[in-house]
């Protein structure tokens, strides 16, 4: 079964939820012309990624009485959608947040649960941390959401894959850094690097949303990617250029990759969970 | 030039020339103003600027003093002449001999900060007038040794090529095409005849700039530099350059007293709501 997949390689305005919401809604048009199931757009998408102080001003709850959700549901009866925000839950705690939607409802929510705090990051200051990783039933087929840094480990993709996903669907906004001699920033390389790991390691499909523009001196390379359970590269998006990136996925290819190669049927789950306890216990417990 | 060092030169002026343009368009401008000096550095954030707002949007200042070296000048015009940027002369000396003269035991560094000023008052003057904001030219090298003068070359509204070494300005501007004799001369401050940054400095830029990148980029300690064959005092001296000029690099801290106070947790980009 074949399906056609959009990326939003959109750029923000920082704090401007409403002008943003509007380039999402333009988006949603642009990919049905393309004839997508699904339209995927990058971390923080309504927001702008570095908000510091204004991410308490921003924050939106992903249900039909939100004046920014409820078109955003709308534009889901047409096709799927995945929307980066930042969700206030009940406690007022702020989490990084992306949100599935389809058919005019929410299927998944998911709280990043890797906030770099290092270097240029400085996301803990600013929002709580995740506290689930599961993966969630959409029309495409079981999936799996995980926000930037959560990928960047590989224990997010790796519980998403054990819990059913076939389709790894991870959103960035990644600020380019590494120039050297070659044609692509270091940041890039070795995010396209783990992307394709991914999709060859859990032989599923791998799809990677990253933003462009800039804020302040921080620039967004874009260069969205869908990978097949092959690990093959089948569409990337422009660097550092707006663009709707547009792939199509052969659902079949999970049947034909997994009957060559049985990974997952393979993988000792139980020794896994063995292994981590002890070393676990052996450590005093983990975070 | 250390193979570390050397930068892919396309993707630097695309990720460079982005930045100029969203930058300035997002603070509600389309117009810069440079404060071309013949130089390399300046020639190259006026070729990047150029490039990302077309030359009529670009106001290259040249700002002789009345001993400035004519080929400073001469210079400067081949690169107003090669990009097509619009330009204008005025020369600060009318603005700082007054003072000179107040002053007549005043050093060459006092001299030398006090004209870097007075070529401050007129680029921002002019970034009134022209209607574009001031675009920097300060390198990595020099704001990491502290080589400029604060609230003088070193005040801007944007700084495109920051977090390029000098041995880098050069390999960009070579691609860019800077002219040659802008690229090959030696780097001067030009605050009097046959002053080079290199004598001034005590070392070139292609050793400091290769010792930078260990400390800075690839955090190497002091005796991991001295053991990359580094001597051992002139680590120690560009590792006092740049914690000695850390000031400049920030602003000015302010006393905190209340609950939230600017720059600590008053937190927010310059690009707020655009």
């Amino acid at each position: 079964m074949k399906k056609t997949i959009a990326l939003a390689q959109i750029n923000t305005r920082l704090g401007d939820v409403q002008a943003n919401l509007e380039k999402h809604l333009m988006y949603v048009e642009r990919a049905l012309v393309a004839g997508a199931s699904l339209l995927v757009f990058p971390e923080l998408s309504l927001t702008g990624y570095a908000l510091q102080d204004i991410a308490h001003a921003v924050s939106h709850r992903p249900t039909p009485e939100d004046e920014i959700f409820a078109p955003l549901l709308a534009a889901s009866r047409e096709l799927d959608l995945v929307v980066g925000f930042v969700d206030e839950d009940q406690r007022h705690r702020f989490y990084i947040a992306g949100a599935y939607l389809s058919g005019g409802k929410v299927l998944h929510v998911h709280h990043k649960v890797y906030l770099p705090t290092y270097g240029l990051f400085d996301e803990g200051r600013f929002f709580a941390w995740g506290d689930s990783i599961e993966a969630f039933d959409t029309p495409l087929g079981c999936a799996g959401l995980a926000i930037c840094e959560d990928f960047w480990h590989a224990s997010p993709p790796y519980l998403l894959w054990l819990d059913g996903a076939d389709i790894l669907i991870f959103t960035s906004a990644s600020p380019g850094r590494g120039l050297t001699d070659e044609p692509k920033l270091e940041s890039a390389r070795w995010v396209e690097h783990i992307n394709q790991a991914y999709a060859s390691l859990f032989t599923s499909f791998t799809v990677h949303a990253n933003r462009v523009g800039y804020e302040d001196g921080l620039n967004f390379w874009g260069g969205s990617t869908v990978f097949d359970p092959n690990g093959n590269l089948l569409v990337r998006g422009p660097y550092h250029e707006e663009a709707l990136v547009i792939a199509e996925i052969d659902l079949n290819q999970l049947h034909r990759t997994r009957a060559r190669l049985p990974i997952l049927r393979d993988e000792r789950t139980g020794l896994v969970q063995r292994e981590l306890e002890r070393i676990l216990n052996k450590n005093g417990g983990g975070r | 030039m250390s193979a570390k060092l050397k930068i892919n030169t396309d993707l630097a002026k695309t990720i460079l020339t982005g930045f100029i343009h969203s930058e300035i368009t997002r603070a509600g401008f389309s117009r810069a103003v440079i404060g071309l000096s013949g130089g390399i550095d300046s020639a190259l954030s006026c070729v990047l600027a150029a490039e990302a707002l077309a030359p009529e949007n670009v106001l290259a200042v040249r700002m002789p003093y009345k001993t400035s070296s004519i080929d400073s000048l001469e210079d400067a015009q081949r690169v107003i002449s090669k990009t097509g940027v619009q330009s204008l002369t005025v020369p600060v000396t009318e603005m700082v001999d007054p003072l000179f003269e107040r002053f007549p035991e005043a050093n060459a560094m006092r001299r030398g900060n006090i004209m870097a000023r007075a070529r401050m008052i007129v680029l921002y003057d002019q970034s009134e007038a022209f209607g574009g904001l001031v675009v920097g030219t300060g390198n990595k090298t020099e704001i990491l040794l502290g080589y400029s003068t604060l609230y003088g070359d070193s005040a801007c509204a944007i700084n495109p090529i920051g977090d390029l070494y000098k041995t880098q300005v050069r390999q960009l501007s070579t691609a860019l095409g800077v002219p040659d004799e802008v690229i090959s001369k030696a780097p001067s401050a030009d605050l009097w005849a046959g002053q080079t940054d290199e004598d001034e400095l005590g070392f070139t830029y292609e050793d400091v700039d290769k010792l930078l990148y260990l400390i800075v980029d690839e955090r190497y300690s002091p005796a991991e530099c001295v053991d990359a064959g580094f001597p051992q005092e002139f680590v120690q001296k560009v590792i006092t350059r740049i914690r000695r000029n850390q000031f400049k690099r920030i602003l000015p801290p302010i006393a905190k007293l209340s609950n939230r106070t600017i720059g600590y947790d008053f937190l927010y980009l310059r690009d707020w709501g655009t």
